[in-house]
């Protein structure tokens, strides 16, 4: 098998279930009922992404697990998520900034990967793409909204962007997987989605009257399987059920 | 003897499970119907990543193509091209509309930041003085309109381009 390219699949789709968890949380506690919808519609997105990647990185490692067993029977240090996607939810403020500062990096990524010379992943890439434009455009209205809104909107949502701020880097983490391969298959250079990136998330905060912070500190991690203490947490509630029913189906 | 044309026929007796007044043909998720050698392979392809209903289709599929006397069937699935609603078929946006569903307007792209909501008909009254409640609504392919003259809220199958 090819361990990179399962690797490079693994860390896609652990970041689009454990951000699919989280806001599946969100579930029956949306601060209004068309608000909870939108969250748990983006919840079954993400999952639903993450179903057809799990399901091609069993065909790369040889079907020895299944897409469930990916999901839920590999231990903390085996995620390759960013540290960003597992933070806790916090307010509302906090989900959608989190969900803002993915979402802009989700599109222009999804954009490039089209171009990959792998079709399963360059069709998984262009079906999440266009969830991924209703996702942005919904993040960044409600950070407009929200920063652009009362005094204290925009003050709890400027500690937001302050505090989520730290684990952005990470989104432009590369490593070995991505230097073996890059060229081989056409994937995207994340440095150069980062201009793409700071642009669009520059655009928006500034509509939002949003300071971007100049703290320099940042965490990085997830693309190693090195989590946040958050991370078990999220894996003991979603991996309860396989663990305490091994192999049952819904 | 069962031909293709006739097993595109029968797939217009299988309902969508969450608008079932659309067939799975009207919405365009069946993408190819194939014969050989007494196996008849069915391709699906889902509207969203999440959609729940794909297990439910495809073992609909089953049932009915069997019942008709079609045997051996499989159900493929594949998600490329990404299906869009350019593919929902004129009776089946005509069905939305007699429904209570707006169907799927032209609009601008999504990625475009600040652009005007699409111009969505009240499906009730005709009206074109609508608003948008929410982005998403009671299934992924939906988003939530009122009408401000007859204040009908309803459904709008968003476009997937």
């Amino acid at each position: 098998m090819n361990k990179e390219l399962f690797e490079y699949v693994i860390r896609i789709a652990d970041d689009s279930l454990i951000l699919g968890q989280r806001l599946s949380e969100w579930c029956g506690h949306g601060p209004i009922l068309e608000e909870d919808i939108a969250l748990t519609n983006i919840a079954l997105d993400l999952i639903g992404q993450a179903t057809n990647l799990f399901e091609y990185a069993s065909q790369i490692e040889g079907g020895d697990r299944n897409a469930d067993q990916l999901a839920f029977l590999r231990f903390d240090r085996e995620y390759r998520n960013l540290l960003l996607v597992e933070q806790p939810n916090g307010d509302f403020g906090d989900t959608l900034m989190r969900q803002f500062l993915f979402d802009a990096f989700r599109k222009p990524f999804f954009e490039r990967l089209i171009a990959c010379t792998d079709l399963q992943i360059s069709g998984i890439a262009e079906k999440s793409l266009k969830e991924t434009k209703y996702h942005l455009k919904h993040s960044s209205e409600w950070v407009i909204r929200l920063g652009d809104g009362t005094e204290e909107s925009h003050n709890r949502i400027q500690n937001s962007l302050d505090s989520l701020w730290r684990y952005t880097d990470e989104l432009f983490f590369e490593n070995q997987v991505d230097a073996v391969l890059l060229d081989d298959f056409n994937f995207p250079k994340l440095s150069e989605i980062k201009e793409d990136w700071l642009k669009n998330v520059e655009l928006v905060l500034d509509e939002a009257t949003l300071a971007v912070p100049d703290n320099n500190w940042q965490f990085k991690g997830g693309r190693e399987g090195l989590h946040s203490e958050h991370l078990g947490k999220i894996l003991a509630e979603m991996q309860f059920m396989q663990r305490a029913y091994p192999n049952m189906e819904w | 003897m069962v031909t293709i044309e006739k097993i595109w026929k029968f797939l217009e007796e299988v309902a969508d499970p969450e608008i079932p007044v659309l067939s799975i043909i009207d919405l365009g998720v069946v993408r190819d119907v194939a014969l050989n050698d007494n196996q008849c392979l069915v391709t699906i392809t889902p509207t969203y990543s999440g959609c729940p209903a794909m297990k439910y289709i495809e073992n609909q599929i089953i049932e009915l193509l069997e019942m008709k006397g079609v045997t051996n069937v499989q159900v493929k699935h594949v998600l490329s091209p990404a299906w869009t609603t350019d593919w929902i078929s004129e009776s089946g946006r005509k069905k939305l509309l007699e429904y209570g569903i707006a169907p799927p307007v032209d609009e601008v792209d999504k990625s475009i930041l600040f652009a005007d909501a699409p111009k969505v008909a009240c499906p009730k009254c005709g009206s074109e003085s609508t608003r948008m409640i929410s982005l998403f609504g009671s299934t992924a392919c939906k988003a939530q309109y009122q009408c401000k003259d007859c204040l009908e809220p309803f459904d709008y199958f968003k476009c997937l381009k």
